[in-house]
């Protein structure tokens, strides 16, 4: 038999953030790493690694999507890969002073969906280089990329034309 | 298809924080009200439940549906999960109803909760804010009030809505919910008041715009045999509609605009539909809704409304939606005082989404309960005081809206006594 008094958890330093005792509230940390894959939407991460923004054309009926998707959302069939111009103008704007965790200490920043000629759909952005508040519908705005890819979609911003 | 009634609701009273009960103690807390108005019900007689939640992340538990269904002794009977985003609650009752009306169950509990207080305002955004492509719309700025702010900046330069307009929605929402004694934040406002409060994302402040919540409901659905043995105020659900949109704003077409049966092609001529600026699944689903209930114009026969404000913007965008006015009218229609609770067609009496709070899962639910109370004809019972009920209700429509409009349910009840 094994001596009683050794068969036991170890004690550690860790502690507990406690808010509150009743009722007892604590802190709870929890964060994880996923491993993403951008599949299908691969292309559009890439283009803009080269300076590209790429939207998606259905064969089948002509239409054309900014965000580009693998399908066509009304008849079905596979789209293909097309370059969208690199000026559009602003179908409508926001700016945030406050927004997501993630995102508060870009506060305030200005969003916008953008139209593009021969392009059915939207796509959305951020705009630069106006104050915030001072976005206006139907302005020019033209496209940048960072040299620095991120592989995310804020790769690409725009700026008054 | 059977006919399917409500007989029963309850709710906890909502609030910014209730640390002192777990998700499944506010279920049943709401659940036992609403047992307790129908004393001949019994555990017995319920056949199952469906639960309506939105997030796990909120909740820090998967499967937290099963643990209420133990929890309310409902075990070890039929039950499932809905989820769709800010409609889960909508969608809950009309899962009911679907298991009432297909003669799969003649009693079902429809029961919803969220526990929003369980991390900050601004975690709790990051988490709404997932709820929109995690490719193209997130990373960009995840934010759910400037999702919505895009979308009525492009129905003021449509339409030519006005902030005024908005803030007056705040005003009337937060001023009938001074007499619901349910209502998280309830408040005494004039326009000026909501202009000038912080912005959060032109041209929504921080009055336009709910706040996040605790709470529960509970709604019990019977086959009409059932209705009638278990009340003498069954409320009967004469019509559900549902529609659906596009995740991204960005994908939304610009075509012709879903006509009402009092509408006609001519009413909208040059307006591109829905864009950005309207919800084409509030429209599909009111018009399913109307359809199923014969209703061929919604302003002359229904008596109130209570639809999802989870901004100012997003009411006067639905009373379109819905045919109380035409588009490009929701403006001028809550300025008019027709969606006072002396107006022609009284939009949430109670207070909405904007002074009662949004649990999320609970939402759809609460607003079935309080249009059932208005039908009932009892308020007073349930708050304390009549100054909210709606004189003479006999018909109610309930709306619930999830992310820029991907989710939309509306169910017509009608007085059935
Ligand atoms: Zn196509």
């Amino acid at each position: 038999m094994a001596d009683e008094k050794k068969i036991k958890v170890p004690e550690t330093q860790e502690g507990t953030v406690v808010y509150n005792l009743d009722p007892l509230i604590i802190k709870y940390h929890y964060e994880i790493d996923y491993i993403h894959s951008y599949a299908q939407d691969t292309p559009f991460f890439a283009g803009l690694a080269a300076g590209k923004l790429m939207g998606s054309r259905c064969p089948k009926c002509g239409y054309t999507y900014a965000t580009p998707r693998a399908h066509c959302m009304h008849c079905g069939g596979k789209t293909e890969w097309v370059e969208l111009p690199k000026e559009g103008t602003v179908h409508t704007w926001t700016t945030c002073y406050f927004g997501s965790e993630a995102f508060l200490p870009e506060t305030p920043f200005t969003l916008i969906m953008v139209e593009f000629k021969g392009a059915n759909t939207l796509f959305l952005s951020r705009l630069i280089g106006v104050e915030p508040g001072k976005a206006k519908i139907g302005m020019k705005v033209k496209a940048k990329f960072l040299r620095n890819s991120k592989f995310s979609p804020t790769d690409v911003y725009f700026v008054p034309a | 298809m059977r006919d399917v009634y409500v007989v029963s609701g309850g709710i906890t009273k909502f609030s910014k924080a209730s640390p002192d009960k777990d998700f499944r103690y506010m279920v049943k807390e709401a659940f036992d009200y609403a047992m307790n108005d129908v004393p001949k019900l019994t555990l017995d007689d319920i056949d199952g439940s469906v639960a309506s939640y939105f997030s796990d992340h909120f909740t820090r538990q998967l499967m937290a549906g099963i643990m209420v269904q133990d929890y309310l002794g409902l075990c070890p009977k039929p039950s499932r999960r809905i989820e769709s985003g800010g409609a889960t609650g909508g969608m809950c009752f009309q899962s009911a109803w679907e298991a009432i009306a297909s003669g799969r169950m003649d009693v079902c509990v429809a029961f919803g909760f969220e526990t929003m207080s369980r991390v900050n305002t601004w975690k709790g955004n990051e988490f709404i804010a997932l709820a929109s492509d995690t490719n193209f719309d997130y990373p960009v700025g995840g934010f759910y009030t400037g999702y919505y702010a895009m979308m009525v900046q492009r129905h003021m330069h449509e339409f030519g809505t006005t902030v005024e307009q908005m803030a007056a929605v705040s005003v009337k929402n937060h001023g009938n919910a001074l007499n619901n004694p349910y209502s998280q934040y309830p408040a005494k406002l004039t326009i000026k008041d909501v202009r000038n409060s912080e912005m959060v994302a032109d041209p929504l402040t921080r009055l336009d715009v709910c706040v996040m919540s605790d709470g529960a409901a509970a709604v019990i659905l019977a086959s009409e045999e059932m209705a009638k043995k278990l009340t003498n105020k069954p409320v009967k659900v004469i019509g559900v509609g549902t529609g659906t949109d596009a995740m991204r704003l960005a994908d939304r077409p610009h075509g012709d605009v879903i006509l009402l049966p009092h509408e006609k092609k001519s009413d909208y001529k040059n307006l591109k539909y829905p864009g950005v600026h309207s919800f084409r699944g509030g429209r599909t689903a009111a018009k399913q809704a109307y359809e199923m209930a014969g209703i061929k114009d919604p302003r002359k026969e229904i008596d109130f409304v209570e639809l999802h404000d989870a901004f100012t913007s997003s009411e006067i965008q639905t009373y379109e939606d819905i045919g109380l006015c035409k588009y490009g009218e929701g403006g001028k229609y809550v300025e008019s005082g027709a969606a006072d609770l002396d107006g022609a067609v009284p939009v949430n009496p109670t207070g909405g989404l904007l002074a009662c709070g949004h649990p999320v899962g609970a939402t759809g639910l609460m607003q079935a309960v309080f249009a059932l109370w208005q039908l009932q004809g009892t308020i007073k019972k349930h708050f304390g005081n009549d100054k909210l009920q709606v004189k003479n209700a006999k018909r109610g429509l309930i709306h619930s809206h999830a992310g820029t409009g991907t989710y939309i349910t509306v169910s017509v009840l009608e007085r059935g006594f």
